[in-house]
């Protein structure tokens, strides 16, 4: 199914197999995974679970692992800059 | 046949202007999605409540069509490079059809809410669900677009020019990827 014996198909391939799996993850933690404390603990595995699958996406399949250092830094930025702000408002009692 | 990219030395994919516009992109939808937490964190139940009526099953079948469908294209990338354009465009015809598939999925979504007499302006986080997943839904049409153009453009011997326009749509196709990625955890997933 895979052609040839190229690293970075292997590659891209096993982390596609890894994002399907955050991705059940997340699930279950939307479904009361770890919600007998404090619902927002498993809101907050579900945000940290999707800005950790955005990050393999930047780095592996558009590939800023081995880009300029500015423009992986500029996506870098984003991710913890929309994370945290959505932590941070996510845990904010109106 | 030139091979575009085996230099160990830090490479761009893809063309600078593309990545004005991605970087542009993912700026204006963290907006939209700071814009939606903050007015969920001031109805914090209502946005739970709302959120209910989703179909997650839906919203999870779309993440797994469009992680395929950015991994298919991963690959045409990878195997354009060493020349193989055949293999490439059937890669790049995954990539399609699992984009297709989302779009299908969609409008199914779509259609149950509106039957259900769920609309935009049933509420402030129906107002989000459709502004959002719409804007992200316009972004798929116009990669799918993009995706038949680089298959189109792989009937021709594989240059330097065709595999820097390859990478091109797709960093534009991953950063869709990427936008559902946090789309389908904040709308759906946070509780």
């Amino acid at each position: 199914m895979i052609p040839g014996a190229n690293p970075s198909i292997l590659r891209v391939t096993w982390l596609w197999g890894l994002l399907i799996a955050a991705t059940a993850l997340s699930w279950a933690f939307g479904h009361g995974l770890g919600a007998g404390v404090d619902t927002r603990w498993s809101g907050t595995a579900v945000l940290v679970i999707a800005f950790l699958k955005a990050r393999v996406v930047f780095l592996d399949f558009m590939e800023l692992r081995h880009a300029p250092l500015s423009l992986r830094l500029a996506l870098e930025a984003w991710t913890i800059a929309v994370a945290s702000t959505l932590l941070v408002l996510y845990w904010r009692v109106a | 046949m030139t091979h575009a990219t085996n230099e160990p030395a830090r490479h761009l994919p893809g063309e600078a202007g593309v990545w004005v516009f991605i970087l542009g992109d993912l700026l204006m939808f963290a907006a939209l999605f700071i814009t939606f937490a903050y007015y969920r964190s001031n109805d914090v139940a209502s946005f739970i409540e709302s959120q209910h009526a989703l179909n997650q099953r839906c919203g999870a079948l779309n993440t797994i069509f469009m992680l395929t469908s950015s991994w298919c294209v991963a690959i045409a990338v990878q195997v354009a490079r060493v020349g193989k354009t055949r293999a490439a465009r059937r890669w790049l015809v995954g990539g399609m059809a699992c984009a297709v598939c989302f779009v299908v999925v969609k409008i199914f979504e779509y259609q149950e809410k509106i039957a259900a007499g769920i609309t935009l302006t049933s509420n402030d986080f129906f107002m989000y669900y459709y502004m959002l997943t719409g804007l992200h839904l316009m972004h798929v049409l116009l990669g799918l677009g993009v995706l038949i153009f680089l298959w189109r453009s792989l009937y021709a011997p594989v240059s330097h020019t065709s595999v820097r326009t390859l990478e091109s749509g797709a960093c534009f196709w991953h950063m869709v990827d990427l936008l559902w990625i946090v789309l389908f955890a904040l709308l759906y997933m946070l509780r």
